[in-house]
This record gives structure tokens, C-alpha cells and sequence, in this order.
């Protein structure tokens, strides 16, 4: 039981890296090296507005997600747009994207160097909470919280509303969603302008229990994309199981094997998933 | 005539230039740094390393720069981002031999760097006085490179001091005998918890769990909770920064109640206590300083006043210390020719914040190995040749 719960919390940790970038991925083409970094800008902002002013990191997501949407979507209008414009297949695309935002990843850190060089060390909700008589951190437990309304949400407009299957139609086929009507171009901006906001209110999340600092972004940004890769691209559900199976298998190893285990084991699942289903567990074949 | 006209120029240009250059080799002293700004280990080096630096050379150049035979010269700082990575260090600290033309380069910050690094130091003859460097291949070291000075200790001084602060526990009945030891799978987790083992066992120490976690574990909790279940009367976590932070709010959380709780690196960061405030009362961690000596009051007020930062209770004032040398040699050899420097260094006992500092085959024997957070201050306690360490306190729980 205790494993479980440790593991789906883990598990939500993950998700919450990884819904930004897949819907990136997925829908806007854009394999975007900087996510890490979007994250830690969130963190960032919750440690400063937390040690400065003394509001709540849960507060500071709502002041951060709008200002982040914003700001990737300028990021896309104005330096990925050209590229998507000159890019003749979708191959082409993800190698200019992968070296923009590469280099992007490089101007986001040295920013937070100069804001600040130290870790972002803060203390919130760093307390006990106990499911079925076992001891658990309620900021995980409220970050876990977020997360599953983040992936309710998500899912709810993707399958729901009409501008969410425009959107899943563009994850499909960019040029049939481009005939049947679709304004692919903007379905992309808002694709990748939502999952840079969705990333940076999970770095304001993580950060009530993890310490961060400039740095530490390309972390995330593998974990983000061993998740969506193992998951299928540009499939929210495949993300979610995905982030689930890590969190438990790394918890289990943990406690029942060695914690020294825990990275080579989810690089095993990473490695057997890819082995048996290269398209990742939710994937379409290429056709 | 034009032309000749034209030649005077030339000629009493060049002449201006390399007079101007002449008159600004002979008033600065170069001195270079690479450490990191940027990667895993920035975050210690911004509370450590950088704002002693700029501490050190605003207090030097205030007072008019460093005595240098009958004239002072200010000191000039050139910085390098060495980005966490040893190829960058060395390519760099070339850089600052070869184009830069320093006059002395500031050690690398952290344990694999300061070896790296030794050879590239040791062909260009620079003093290499490593203050963020703990290793038992100290002598070893200091027999092949005769420029390598050791300041802040060996391996198995700060693991035998752990022991001796558990020994000491023990003996005024506070604790049992049952210790939870975890390290991080690196370097320098790896190395502290192999010379811990037998140490332990020696002083009949039961290691009821012991285990290893991967840097950049997202989730200490499992650790935690194996270590919980293993009912231990102490924790010690050979742990980095980010590891420190993650476990003691883990402890905390699932109220690990030991006696006696230590956890590594970055435990002597003002942040830790701003974190987590009263509740780490009683905490170890490796380090310390004796915060109440008048040196090491006056050296903080200073830290903060001019860095804008608070040092941290441990490596920051080693660091400081390492500057304070290389002025007193260079003002005592009346010269900034490396070789002489170098062996004045050897030959001489200096005059430091942290009380007289003689090298005895290029190591001093004069550091912090172990402090206990008390009342808001990290001071030391276990300490190899240092005075005023303070009584170990009880640790009351996690509040």
C-alpha cells in the first residue's frame, strides 16, 4: 500500500513534467530542449515570490501560468515560426527546433544564473500527512492534487471540446488537419504556448519539494522525454501511464530492492518498451 | 618630411603603449579563477567560493592593493565559468596561463576538479592552495606536485570524527549502538562511505541499513522509510546539496526520531537553516566554524557587508584563509615570481582568520570536520587542531 501511494505520487511528479512537453511535441512538432528550464523558471518564481514576498507557491501558479503562456507563445511566434516556415518535412523541423531551443536552453539558465546562482531553498507544507496510517508529504500529496486536475483538465478539452480534437487531428497529420479546415498554425501556437505554461506550474509545484537551481532544467528535460517517448507522442494518456509506471517501478526498487537501482531500473523499463513497442504504449505505427 | 612626421608618431605611440603596458604589469597582479557558475556544482560554489573572491580583492584593493617590496599593487580579478566540467576547467585554466598571462590562479572548487587539475597547475608552476578538496590521497598528491597545498582535510579524519561524535553519544548513554548510513553513488559519497564501514565497526557499531541512492533521486522518501523501519539510534547520509535538503525534510516529515541526525554537504549553508529554522536545532553536519571567535565574527559581518551574502559555517573561511596566505607570501617574498611564492609558502607559518596556519608537507592540519546547528548558528565541534570547539547539544526532536 505504502509502495503504491509513494509510487502514484512520484508517478504525478512525473506527469506534471511531462503533459507540457508532449503537448509540444505531439501537436506544435516542436522537440523543445528548453522544457527543463521552462520548469525551472517556475521554480524560480515560487522561490522568489515565497523567501521575498511570502506568497504561496499555490498562488504564485496562478500569477506564473498566464505570464509563462505568454511567453511561449511570443518564443513561438517569433523564433520558431520562421523555422516551421522553412522546413520542408517534419524531419526537418524537429533537428531546427532541437538546435533553437537547444541553444534557447543555454539563454533561459544563464538568466536565472544572474537572478540566482544558489539553490532555491524554501520550506512549504513540509509536513505529515498520513493515508491509511502511513506517513506521507503533504506537498507531494497537494502537488500530486494539481497534477491530476492539470491531466483531468487536459483531457477533458482534448476530448471534448471542438478546438481539442482540432488539436488531436493536427497531432495526427499536420497536412490532412490543414484540408479538412483546421488552422494548423495556430492550433500549434496554442499548443505550444499551453504546454510551456502547463511545464512552468509544474516547476512551481515541484519546487515545494525538491531543491532546484538554474542548472538542473536538462534533468527534466530527459525525464520528460523518456516519458513521452515511452508513452507515444503527442498522447496525453500515454504520458500519464508512462509517468505512473516509472513512479511505481522506481519506488518498488527502492524499497524492496536498493535505492541505488532506482535510475538503472526505469532506464530497463525505458529499454524493454522500446524493444517490444517502438512507437512507445499508446503510439500509432508509422504508416 | 610627411613621412618622417608620420614615423614620430608611430614611434611615440608605440612607445606610449608599451610604456602604459609596462606601468599596468607593474601595478596589477592578475590573478585568475575557474570554478562553476553554471552546472551540479554552481550552487555550491555561488555560497562558497565566488563572493570570497570578490570579498578578498575589494578588501585588498580598499586598502590600496598588496605589498610588493616598497610598492603595492592592486590585485585584478579574471573570472572563468568552468561549467562542472573538468575538460572546461583545464581548457580554461590553460587559457589563463597562456593568453591571460595571471600571475596566480584561486584552486578549483570541488574534489575531482582539484585533482584534475593539479597536473595543468604544476606545469605552469601555479601555487594550487585546494580548499574544496577532501581526499586521503593527500600525500601522495603532495609528493608529485610540490606547488599542491591541502587545507581542509582528509577522508578519513571527518569519517573518524562522525565516529567519535557517535562514541562520545554513546558513552553519555544518549544513543545505542544501532546506525542508518546512506551515501550518494558518486565520488565522494562512494569514498566516505567505505572508509565509514570499518571505522564503525570498529568501534562496535551495528550498520542496521545501508544503502546508496543515484544523484538527482526525485524521491528520498522510500530511503527514508527503510531507514525508519530499520529503528536506528543515528543517521549519517555521506550526501550534496540538493540530497541534505531533501533528506532532513524527509526526516522531518516522516519524523525519523534520532539522536543524532548528519547529513554531509551544504548542512553549513545559511539556507539550511533558513529553511527548515528551528527545526533543525541540534542537526550535524560536516564542517563548522567557531562563529563566536572575533576573527570569524568579524570576517562574517565583513562577507555580508561587501558580498551582500551570508558565508557559510564551514569551507567559506578555509577559502578565505587560502587568500589570506597567498598575500602574506607574496608580501613576505616581496615578489610575485610563482617559484619563490610557492616556497615561501612552505617554508612559513601565516597569520589567518582562522588562527596561525603552518603546512607541514604541503597539508595543514588545521580544519573542521563535524558541526551541530545551536540556536540558529552551525558551530563546530569535532575539529583536527582547531580551538574553541563548542559542546555537543541535545537534539530535541524535529521541532
Amino acid at each position: 500500500m505504502d509502495i503504491l501511494i509513494t509510487g502514484l505520487l512520484l508517478g504525478g511528479t512525473y506527469a506534471l513534467i511531462a503533459f507540457g512537453l508532449n503537448l509540444q511535441y505531439g501537436v506544435a512538432r516542436i522537440m523543445n530542449l528548453a522544457n527543463g528550464e521552462m520548469l525551472v523558471l517556475g521554480a524560480l518564481a515560487a522561490f522568489w515570490l515565497f523567501t521575498a514576498e511570502a506568497i504561496s507557491p499555490l498562488l504564485t501558479i496562478f500569477i506564473v501560468a498566464p505570464l509563462s503562456f505568454v511567453g511561449n507563445w511570443l518564443i513561438y511566434r517569433f523564433l520558431l515560426t520562421p523555422l516551421v516556415k522553412r522546413s520542408k518535412t517534419q524531419g526537418q523541423l524537429e533537428v531546427d527546433s532541437i538546435l533553437a531551443t537547444f541553444g534557447m536552453s543555454f539563454v533561459l539558465v544563464g538568466i536565472m544564473l544572474a537572478f540566482h546562482g544558489e539553490y532555491y531553498t524554501y520550506s512549504y507544507l513540509a509536513e505529515s500527512f498520513d493515508i491509511f496510517d502511513e506517513t506521507f508529504a503533504l506537498n507531494r500529496v497537494v502537488a500530486f492534487c494539481f497534477a491530476v486536475l492539470i491531466g483531468g483538465l487536459l483531457y477533458l478539452w482534448l476530448f471534448k471540446t471542438r478546438t481539442g480534437m482540432a488539436m488531436r487531428a493536427v497531432t495526427v497529420s499536420t497536412e490532412s488537419a490543414g484540408l479538412v479546415g483546421i488552422n494548423v498554425k495556430k492550433m500549434s501556437a496554442l499548443a505550444f504556448a499551453l504546454g510551456g505554461a502547463v511545464t512552468t506550474v509544474g516547476g512551481t509545484l515541484i519546487s515545494t519539494f525538491m531543491v532546484l537551481d538554474g542548472s538542473v532544467g536538462v534533468l527534466f528535460t530527459m525525464k520528460a522525454l523518456i516519458i513521452i517517448i515511452m508513452g507515444g507522442v503527442g498522447d496525453l494518456r500515454g504520458a500519464i501511464v508512462a509517468a505512473l509506471i516509472l513512479g511505481f517501478v522506481e519506488t518498488a526498487v527502492a524499497r524492496l530492492v536498493d535505492p541505488g537501482l532506482t535510475l538503472a531500473s526505469a532506464y530497463a523499463i525505458f529499454v524493454l518498451v522500446l524493444l517490444f513497442r517502438p512507437q512507445g504504449l499508446f503510439g500509432r505505427k508509422p504508416t | 618630411m610627411k613621412l618622417s612626421f608620420l614615423k614620430q608618431l608611430l614611434v611615440s605611440a608605440a612607445v606610449s603603449i608599451s610604456l602604459s603596458a609596462a606601468a599596468q604589469a607593474a601595478d596589477v597582479i592578475k590573478i585568475g579563477s575557474v570554478a562553476p557558475k553554471s552546472g551540479p556544482l554552481a550552487g555550491g560554489a555561488t555560497v562558497t567560493q565566488w563572493p570570497n573572491l570578490e570579498l578578498w580583492s575589494k578588501q585588498v584593493n580598499a586598502a590600496g592593493g598588496i605589498k610588493v617590496g616598497d610598492k603595492k599593487m592592486m590585485v585584478e580579478i579574471i573570472e572563468y565559468d568552468d561549467k562542472t566540467n573538468p575538460g572546461e576547467h583545464i581548457k580554461a585554466a590553460q587559457r589563463l596561463a597562456t593568453q591571460d598571462k595571471v600571475d596566480f590562479i584561486v584552486a578549483p572548487y570541488g574534489t575531482g576538479f582539484n585533482l584534475a587539475a593539479a597536473p595543468i597547475y604544476a606545469k605552469y608552476g601555479y601555487p594550487q592552495l585546494a580548499v574544496s578538496a577532501i581526499t586521503d590521497k593527500g600525500p601522495e598528491l603532495t609528493k608529485r606536485y610540490d606547488n599542491f597545498f591541502l587545507l581542509l582535510g582528509d577522508t578519513t579524519s571527518f569519517t573518524d570524527s562522525v565516529v567519535d561524535v557517535l562514541k562520545d553519544m554513546r558513552e553519555a548513554g544518549k544513543i545505542g549502538s544501532k546506525v542508518a548510513m546512506v551515501n550518494v553513488a558518486d565520488a565522494f559519497g562512494i569514498e566516505l562511505a567505505q572508509a565509514a564501514r570499518p571505522a564503525l565497526k570498529a568501534a562496535n557499531f551495528e550498520i542496521v541499513y545501508d544503502k546508496s541512492y543515484p544523484l538527482g533521486t526525485p524521491d528520498m522518501s522510500p530511503i527514508m522509510k527503510g531507514a525508519k523501519e530499520a529503528g536506528p539510534d543515528a543517521f549519517i547520509a555521506w550526501s550534496y546539496p540538493p540530497d541534505t535538503f531533501a533528506l532532513t525534510e524527509q526526516a522531518i516529515i516522516q519524523k525519523l526520531d534520532v539522536k543524532m541526525f548528519y547529513t554531509a554537504v551544504a548542512t553549513c549553508f545559511p539556507a539550511y537553516g533558513k529553511t527548515f529554522g528551528d527545526k533543525i536545532n541540534g542537526v550535524f553536519g560536516a564542517g563548522g566554524v567557531n562563529p563566536d571567535s572575533p576573527d570569524i565574527a568579524k570576517y562574517m559581518a565583513a562577507h555580508k557587508d561587501l558580498t551582500g551574502k551570508d558565508a557559510d559555517y564551514w569551507a567559506s573561511a578555509n577559502t578565505y584563509v587560502s587568500l589570506q596566505i597567498l598575500q602574506q607570501a607574496i608580501e613576505g617574498s616581496s615578489t610575485i615570481d610563482r617559484k619563490t611564492v610557492t616556497q615561501y609558502i612552505k617554508d612559513n607559518s601565516f597569520e589567518t582568520i582562522m588562527g596561525p596556519i603552518k603546512f607541514e608537507n604541503q597539508i595543514s592540519n588545521k580544519f573542521w570536520t563535524v558541526g551541530q546547528w545551536q540556536g540558529g548558528k552551525f558551530y563546530g565541534v569535532k575539529s583536527s587542531n582547531m580551538e574553541g570547539a563548542a559542546d555537543i547539544i541535545d537534539k530535541a526532536g524535529w521541532k
